[in-house]
Formats: structure tokens, C-alpha cells, sequence
């Protein structure tokens, strides 16, 4: 114990409650993020069904292929926890793989967003067509823009493990980036839920 | 670098390297005064704008002002008041105040902490390039759909006000982050929650506030922003949208706004009653409880502010309730505070003075508010002058009555002078009395129809005597706060130095000098009490004796080990200045401004990377 205790002293970012300020920082963030999606998640059921013309979500939304997209997404969440349990144990060879594994996926589904994107402007629904246009696109925008913000992250951190300036001591700036990822996966659950499956 | 070691040893500096000091400070008490100063210049900014709107409305068929710049008066004021006076003078509080409260050697991030400022500070900038572009924002302060849709408002003028809130929104997020993880982690030993100073606690119900309602407000905005560029339908009735979620969703921020706005300056009442009633704060524990009730019924009342919208007989009684259960918790504190003086050796000092004015005043603004809690009295009240009364006797009332008791009470130890206790005191009966003579009457013209935001008005409505009195009384609020600078010049120029605890005080920021040093504490305090410093000067008031402190072991201060100061902050701020006002240029400066901002930020993430030892300094860490 007072080996760990002088350990714990030493360490700038350990405060009294023997919590990371960073970690805690990480989660009061996130919880500010639950009240950001849930406006934007209000505001789509709010108009949910008050297009005034079509086309609907019925006529455009592709359940199959967002499927498989969101099941890339849910895996890129495994990706990082095996990436975090490598950095952990300082084991930075599969690191490196895992944490650009992560940002790949990551990546994979905002290409199939960009698809999603540009395939729906081509069936005639844009952000300005009407109200289901409007919600669908900014909702989901908001949330590809936060998984893109993820991507950055985690290929910051790969660049950082390439140059050899990653290893076990920076497990919480990975572990932080992991909270991030999973919380933006989590909020694509719901997503996915109230626009996709929900008729 | 040169010029930190020369900050930490307190050498002269040249000008030049002075400002570079406080440009790359990540000092809390520094950023404090960065957002004082900032605060007092835009309160003068704002005050300006009300002057002006007064001599228009002093008498009817007034020319001074023509109907839009008036619209553009109103709008600038409240904005202005709201965010750049009253919100950052709180953060100038929370920032200086805070670590040495709880005996912490700065926040729990300071690079952070001098970003939000800068943020604030660009911000603030943009909202008021608009003065410069010709397009002053026009649509009021709470700017409601649809009469900010390209329509109705096709200049420039909207799009300052919502790119310049968005990123004042991005400041007061950051720095909510910044004081919930110091106030948690940052605690000196023994500082258990329930021993924190009042002003603390209600500082942390802010910041709780904060991250979960600007949220709203920043989804508002952007919906707006789709809607003003990109052609969405979000606020267009044509296309079937509804415009109330404009409404809704500003309230669910703006009425926590409220509660941002006055628990700050309850807090600063909560330390003044108690230091000069020279006992402790009748039921310390009750009105932390009855803080954090307001906090989370804060959350529930937001739709009174629609009653006239029409939502229906259900929805109209359940924000009712809500808002008259508010009350509660409210007046639970005003007992409080009138307990704390209830019996005490009271010390009539300046900083008691302005507390007391902010227990008047305040209660009466929550009396108007109790009625038009009601919907019925409230669809006679609602867009009338007795409305603006009511949330003047509020703001004004309450908030600046109250931060000005906090200016008086920490001047001596923010800037180690005693500010002149008599020029205090004269500046106390001129606001108070400027004050009412200004927003009473408000309350008659709005009883007998004046409608608010008005430019002007017919001579036989009976209104001209009201208007010329309570424009009257802003001369008087005028030279109350000339008194105020000039005790400011006066004791700074010649003023004696204040001790390190001038008013006998209870928190720990009495324990040490004034101004304090650099480094705040030299060695980390021990808390065994709330209000420890009085226990250990005075013993508990139950029998047990006054505390010998440790007979103060010599430090050397100079190894005190304190974060160096970064430009980051600074130039992350101007990147995300260039990205946002490049929204109204080209979009290649949003893109420039975007690769900037990222650019930038990787850097301030990076700058510390693998040198642990030159991180944020250690509070509370053993």
C-alpha cells in the first residue's frame, strides 16, 4: 500500500478522490454529449411523420446495408478494446494493428455513410426536400462528423505508436479515446433504433 | 520561458514581455482577472446600450433612435449582459476563487482553463465585429423562430449573433468540464464535500448547469445555421415544420441560464453573511440541498416562459407547479440568509452592504416571478414592462447586487489593496437607489400596458411619467458606478495594502497573502472543519479551543513546481475564430479555419506528451 500510495503522489493528474482528472474530464464531457444527441434525437422525433411531401423514410432507408455498416461500427468497438488491452501490457506490435484496425472500421462506416449520403440525394431526398430530410441528415451528419472526429483521434494516437512515442505509460490516452468511441458507437444504437428499425 | 521564471520570482519586466505573460498565462488567478476586466468592459459596453434605449423611451415620440437601430439596442444589451457580463463575471470568480478555496495550486486543467478564456474572448470579438460590418443582430436576445429564418432577417445581422453565441457556447462547455473534474479531484485533504465552501458547492451547480444545458442551446443554433445556410426546414411553418422548437429548445437552455446567472452570486452572499455576521451560515447543509433542488428543478420549468403560446390547459398547469415549486428551495435560502445575520456581531462593511441589497432586491424580483407563475396573470404580464421589471430586479438585483458584494469582499485579496469602505457604501445607496428608481416604475408601466421592446410611444397613454423617472434613475446607476472606478483609481493609487485576512474570513483563501503568491499555498492545508480557518482562529463555538496551526515549517518556494505558460491556448482560439467568422466570408476560411483548429489542436494535446513532470500542477493529491 505505501508503495502504491507514493506512486499515486507522484503522479500530477491523480486527484483526491484517486481518480485521473483527465478520465473524469472525459466522462463529465460525454454526459454533456447525451444532452447534444438527445436534442437532435428530440428534435427528429418531434417531426417524425410531419413531412408535408415525400419521399418518406419507408420509401429511402435501406435496412440490409446500414445493417452491416452499423455491425462494421459495433466490431470497431471490440477493435479498441483488444487495442487498449495491447497498449496496456505494453505490447505495442498489436497495438499499432488494433488502433488502426479501429480507425479503419471507424472509417468503413462513415464510407458507407458517404454512399448512404450521396445515394439518397440521387432517390430525390435532400436537406432541403423536407422535414424528414432535414432531421435525417443532420442527425446522422452530426453523428458521422463525431465518428470522422474519432478516426483523427485514433489515427493520431497510430501515428504517436509508429514513431514510438506510445507505449504502456499512455494507456489512459487511449483508454480516454476508447471511452469516446464507445460512447459515439452506444449513440449509433440508438440511431440506428429510432430511424432505421422503428417503422 | 524567460519570462515565466521571471513571473514565478516576481523580477520587472519590460512591457512588452508583460503582455506576453498574461497572453500565454494558464494562472487561474490571472485568468480570473483577464475575465474581470473583460466582464466589467462589456457590463460599461451593455450599460452604454440601455443608456441610450432610456433617453429614447425618456420621453414619447422619441428621434433619438430610429426602430431598428432600437431593435438592434435590445437586442445587443440582453445578449451582452447575459454572456458577456454577468456569465464571465462569475467565471472571473469561479477562476480565482475556487482553487484557493478548496486549497488547490491551480484547476485541474490550466492550459484548458486559458482556452476557454480566449474562446470567450473570440467570441465576444465576433459578436461585436458586427458593429464594424453594419449588420447588428436585431432579433432579441432569445431571437425567436421564425423571425430569424432568411425571410425575415436576409443580412448578416443573425448570423453574427449565432456563430458569435456558438462559440461562446464552446468557452462556458469547456471551462464547465475544467471545474467539475477541479472541484472533485482538486480538494486540499479534509475538504470532504459537504466542508466545502458555499461558494463552491453553488459554483459546482453551475457547472452541472452548464455542460447539460448549452448542449441545447448549441443544437438550436446549428439548426439554425442549417436553416440560414444550407435551406433546411427546421423553423420554416411553409414546409411544416413547428417554430415552438425553437422556443423549447432555447428554454430548456435558457431557463438553467437563469440559475447559471444568479447561484454564483447566492454563493458569494452565502461566504459575505456569514464572515460579517462573525458566525456560521445558518443551515449550511439545507441550503446546499435547496442549491442543488434549484439546479435539478431548473431542468422542469422551462415552458413558462410560453405560456402565451397556447400548449394547452395540461402543460400550462404542470410548468405551473414546477415553476411555483422552485420558489421553495429559493426561499428556503432567503431563511437561511436572514438566519445568518439573526443574532451575529454584524460588521456593516461594504461587501454586507451590497448581500443585504441582494436579499431585497432579489426577493422582490422572485415575488414578481411568483406571479406571473401563474398562467392567467402571466398572459396579462407576458411581453409588458412588467416582465422586463421582474427579470431586472433579478439579474440586476440579484446578480450584480451580488457579484458587486463578492468585488468588494475579494478585492483586498485578488489585488492587496483595501478598497475605500465609505466611497463603497456611497456607491451601494446610489445603485440601490438608482436601481429602484429605475425598475420600479416598470412594474406600473407594464400593469398599464407599456409593451416591452417598444422604440417609442404616443404621448396620451399615460406612460410619460414613468418613462422620464426610471430614465432618471439610470443617471443615478451612472454615478454609482463612477463612484466605483474612482474608488478603484483612488486606492490603487494610494490605497492601503490589505492583510492577508482582512475581514476576519472563514475559507481558506484568508490563509494566505494578499495578493497571493504564484504558487497559491506553500504547503498543502489540512481541513479538519468547514469554515476551518475560523475554527482554528476562534475554536468551534462548542467548547473546544481556538487550533494552534503547524508552526509554519520553511519551504523553498522557488522549487514549487507550477505549469509554465503555453500559446497554444491562444492560437487555438484564433483558428477557431478564423473557422467560425469564415462562415460569413468563404467557405475556403472555413475549411483554412478547420485544418487550422485541428492543426492546432493536436499541438496543445501534444505539448506535454511524455514530460509528466512539467504537467498541470498537484492539488489534493495525497
Amino acid at each position: 500500500m505505501a508503495a502504491e500510495h507514493a506512486v499515486v503522489a507522484h503522479d500530477p493528474n491523480i486527484g483526491c478522490t484517486g481518480l485521473d482528472n483527465r478520465k473524469m474530464g472525459m466522462w463529465a464531457f460525454l454526459g454533456s454529449e447525451c444532452m447534444f444527441f438527445g436534442s437532435l434525437i428530440g428534435t427528429y422525433l418531434a417531426y417524425k411523420g410531419k413531412s408535408i411531401n415525400g419521399p418518406g423514410p419507408h420509401e429511402i432507408l435501406n435496412i440490409p446495408l446500414t445493417s452491416v455498416s452499423a455491425f462494421v461500427l459495433l466490431m470497431s468497438s471490440l477493435l479498441m478494446v483488444l487495442a487498449l488491452a495491447a497498449v496496456q501490457r505494453d505490447d505495442m506490435r498489436w497495438g499499432k494493428i488494433w488502433l488502426f484496425m479501429t480507425a479503419l472500421f471507424g472509417a468503413g462506416f462513415v464510407g458507407f455513410q458517404c454512399y448512404e449520403f450521396t445515394h439518397f440525394v440521387h432517390l430525390g431526398l435532400t436537406l432541403q426536400t423536407n422535414l424528414f430530410g432535414s432531421t435525417f441528415f443532420v442527425l446522422t451528419g452530426f453523428h458521422g462528423a463525431h465518428v470522422t472526429g474519432g478516426v483523427i483521434w485514433l489515427l493520431s494516437l497510430w501515428v504517436l505508436a509508429l514513431r514510438g512515442r506510445l507505449g504502456a505509460q499512455d494507456s489512459l490516452k487511449v483508454e480516454i479515446c476508447g471511452l469516446y468511441w464507445h460512447f459515439v458507437d452506444i449513440v449509433w444504437i440508438a440511431i440506428f433504433t429510432l430511424i432505421y428499425l422503428i417503422p | 520561458m524567460a519570462t515565466h521564471a521571471a513571473y514565478m520570482t516576481g523580477t520587472k519586466l519590460s512591457a512588452g514581455s508583460v503582455l506576453w505573460s498574461w497572453i500565454t498565462t494558464v494562472d487561474h488567478k490571472r485568468i480570473g482577472q483577464l475575465y474581470g476586466v473583460s466582464a466589467f468592459f462589456f457590463f460599461l459596453v451593455g450599460g452604454i446600450e440601455a443608456l441610450i434605449m432610456r433617453l429614447q423611451l425618456a420621453h414619447p415620440d422619441g428621434t433619438l433612435v430610429g426602430a431598428q437601430r432600437f431593435n438592434e439596442l435590445f437586442t445587443m444589451h440582453g445578449t451582452t449582459m447575459v454572456f458577456l457580463a454577468i456569465m464571465p463575471m462569475s467565471a472571473a470568480f469561479f477562476n480565482y476563487m475556487i482553487p484557493l478555496m478548496i486549497g488547490a495550486r491551480d484547476v485541474a486543467f490550466p492550459r484548458l482553463n486559458a482556452l476557454s478564456y480566449w474562446v470567450f474572448f473570440s467570441g465576444a470579438l465576433l459578436l461585436h465585429l458586427s458593429f464594424l460590418a453594419g449588420a447588428v443582430p436585431n432579433a432579441g436576445w432569445f431571437g425567436y423562430a421564425n423571425l430569424t429564418s432568411t425571410q425575415f432577417s436576409p443580412t448578416h445581422n443573425i448570423d453574427f449573433w449565432m456563430l458569435g453565441l456558438q462559440v461562446l457556447g464552446i468557452s462556458s462547455l469547456m471551462a464547465g468540464f475544467n471545474f467539475i473534474v477541479t472541484i472533485i479531484n482538486m480538494r486540499a485533504p479534509g475538504m470532504t464535500l459537504m466542508r466545502m465552501p458555499l461558494f463552491v458547492w453553488m459554483s459546482f451547480v453551475v457547472q452541472f448547469l452548464v455542460v447539460l444545458a448549452f448542449p441545447a442551446i448549441t443544437v438550436a443554433l446549428i439548426l439554425l445555421m442549417f436553416d440560414r445556410f444550407f435551406g433546411t426546414l427546421f423553423y420554416a411553418p411553409a414546409g411544416g415544420a413547428d417554430p415552438l422548437l425553437w422556443q423549447h429548445l432555447f428554454w430548456i437552455f435558457g431557463h438553467p441560464e437563469v440559475y447559471i446567472l444568479i447561484l454564483p452570486a447566492m454563493g458569494i452572499v452565502s461566504e459575505v453573511l456569514p464572515t460579517f455576521s462573525r458566525k456560521p451560515l445558518f443551515g449550511a447543509p439545507v441550503v446546499i440541498y435547496s442549491g442543488i433542488m434549484i439546479g435539478l428543478l431548473g431542468f422542469g420549468v422551462w415552458s413558462h416562459h410560453m405560456f402565451a403560446v397556447g400548449m394547452g390547459p395540461v402543460a400550462d398547469s404542470a410548468f405551473s407547479i414546477s415553476t411555483m415549486l422552485i420558489a421553495v428551495p429559493t426561499g428556503v435560502k432567503i431563511l437561511n440568509w436572514i438566519g445568518t445575520l439573526w443574532g451575529g456581531r454584524i460588521y456593516f462593511s461594504s461587501a454586507l452592504y451590497f448581500s443585504l441589497g441582494f436579499i431585497a432586491m432579489f426577493t422582490l424580483g422572485g415575488l414578481s416571478g411568483i406571479m406571473h407563475a401563474s398562467p392567467p396573470v402571466d398572459l396579462q404580464q407576458t411581453d409588458s414592462y412588467f416582465v422586463v421589471a421582474h427579470f431586472h430586479y433579478v439579474l440586476f438585483g440579484g446578480s450584480i447586487f451580488g457579484l458587486f458584494s463578492g468585488v468588494y469582499y475579494w478585492w483586498p485579496k485578488i489585488f492587496g489593496k483595501l478598497l475605500d469602505e465609505r466611497l463603497g457604501k456611497v456607491h451601494f445607496w446610489l445603485m440601490l437607489i438608482g436601481f429602484n428608481v429605475t425598475f420600479f416604475p416598470m412594474h406600473f408601466l407594464g400593469l398599464i400596458g407599456m409593451p416591452r421592446r417598444i422604440y417609442t410611444y404616443a404621448p396620451d397613454l399615460g406612460w410619460n411619467f414613468w418613462n422620464l423617472v426610471s430614465t432618471i434613475g439610470v443617471f443615478v446607476i451612472i454615478l454609482s458606478f463612477l463612484t466605483f472606478i474612482w474608488n478603484v483609481i483612488a486606492t490603487t493609487r494610494s490605497g492601503p495594502p490589505a492583510p492577508a485576512d482582512p475581514w476576519d474570513g472563514r475559507t481558506l483563501e484568508w490563509t494566505i497573502p494578499s495578493p497571493p503568491p504564484v504558487y497559491n499555498f506553500a504547503t498543502e492545508p489540512v481541513v479538519h472543519a468547514r469554515d476551518d480557518f475560523w475554527v482554528q482562529k476562534h475554536g468551534d463555538g462548542h467548547g473546544s479551543p481556538p487550533r494552534k496551526g503547524a508552526p509554519a515549517a520553511h519551504v523553498d518556494t522557488v522549487s514549487i513546481h507550477m505549469p509554465p505558460p503555453s500559446y497554444w491556448p491562444i492560437l487555438l482560439a484564433g483558428a477557431l475564430f478564423v473557422m467560425f467568422s469564415g462562415a460569413l466570408v468563404s467557405i475556403y476560411q472555413v475549411v483554412g479555419g478547420g485544418l487550422l483548429t485541428l492543426y492546432c489542436m493536436i499541438r496543445f494535446m501534444l505539448e506535454y506528451h511524455h514530460q509528466p513532470d512539467v504537467g498541470p500542477a498537484a492539488g489534493g493529491h495525497h
